[in-house]
């Protein structure tokens, strides 16, 4: 078991040390540099990303919609599926992604079984050239919680064929612990179930799953609004995908930049480390020093 | 021919390709996100051509769309 926040404490401890001399025309003292707002880069898949947040692009009323949140969030990697082609349709979603710059992740949503999820990882690999994928195997419509026998299943056939397996699982640290044996780049967490927005219903799970994950914990669905999403990095998540909760939100531009500073501020809280919870009070002024004015 | 085409019967002529089939979806095979499986099987870009579907073969055609 590793400390994530300890290495990470420690790293941002020295980056943050006092800023080097300018120079001999400069004696005067020099303030410390304010850090900026965190959005330290990870490393997911062997790539560095300068966005700890994921966006999914399902649920938007339009592209335009869409784009504009997508902008707002400072993601970097969005969603995608495939659909059968719908000639009708107007506009196209991979346009839009490849405009804008953005790594398209495809997603396996709406598969039951490995063998599906398997054939649909293979047809985005030929669609969009990645071997990246966001694997769900869900096991019913009505809770659209992940089949973690199947997940396990096409995680590993998909590991073995060179795919860089993101998983959307149950918030079961041994689910996460088996996932990550078989080779996934990730664990993704739910917070609760896909576009609820009930927040996340079990966090000391994501908090034991965050213990004892060597690879990047991304919570992924559940997530309501901003402070869901900041507490997910706050439990120590790397990163956080949503869609729902911009796509449907009254204004999604507005809520997609509430969740590109709730990451951010989630993420810094939990680098410089809260203070511990107790049940009674302590004054954070010293008793030292009262005077005596009771005449 | 008689296949079936994103779920759809569809007639083609006898020794029609998945590219054939890819423009009978009315999709422009060029554009990025198309994808197409005969019978479960990924039939690669660079096969469409060449690949020839028989009768009862079942040919999806996809592409992306928004999703989460």
């Amino acid at each position: 078991m590793r400390s994530r926040v300890d290495s990470r404490a420690s790293t941002a401890a020295s980056s943050a040390a006092a800023p080097e001399a300018t120079g001999s025309d400069s004696d005067r003292v020099q303030a410390p540099e304010s850090p900026q707002p965190d959005e330290r880069a990870f490393e997911l898949g062997g790539r560095t990303w300068g966005s700890r947040l994921i966006l999914g692009t399902g649920g938007f009323r339009s592209l335009e919609a869409m784009e504009r949140a997508s902008i707002g969030s400072g993601a970097e990697i969005v969603t995608v599926a495939l659909r059968r082609v719908d000639p009708s349709a107007r506009g196209s979603a991979i346009e839009v992604i490849d405009r804008l710059g953005l790594f398209a992740l495809p997603n396996t949503a709406g598969c039951y079984t490995a063998r599906d999820a398997v054939r649909t990882a293979r047809l985005a690999r030929e669609a969009f050239e990645t071997d990246w994928i966001k694997l769900e195997v869900i096991g019913d419509d009505r809770t659209l919680f992940p089949d973690a026998v199947e997940l396990i299943e096409a995680a590993e056939t998909l590991v073995d064929e060179g795919f860089t397996v993101l998983p959307y699982s149950n918030d079961d640290p041994i689910l996460a612990r088996r996932l990550e044996d078989v080779g996934c780049a990730a664990v993704m967490p739910l917070g609760s179930p896909i576009g609820s927005g009930m927040g996340i219903r079990n966090p000391y799970n994501i908090q034991i799953i965050v213990e004892r994950a060597a690879v990047p914990v991304i919570l992924d669905a559940g997530i309501g609004t901003a402070s869901d999403a900041a507490l997910a990095m706050e439990l120590g998540c790397d990163g956080v995908l949503l869609s729902s909760s911009v796509a449907r939100a009254k204004d999604p531009e507005r809520m997609a930049l509430a969740m590109r500073q709730a990451v951010a501020s989630g993420y810094a809280a939990r680098r410089a480390g809260r203070i511990p919870r107790k049940l009674h009070a302590q004054s954070s002024t010293p008793d030292e020093g009262i005077p005596r004015l009771d005449g | 021919m008689i296949i079936e085409l994103n779920g759809r019967r569809a007639e083609l002529p006898k020794g029609a390709t998945v590219a054939d089939a890819v423009k009978e979806v009315g999709v422009d095979g060029e554009s990025r996100g198309v994808a197409v499986a005969v019978d479960g099987e990924v039939v690669r870009r660079m096969e469409w051509e060449k690949t020839e579907l028989k009768t009862d073969q079942a040919v999806e055609v996809v592409r992306a769309v928004q999703g989460g």
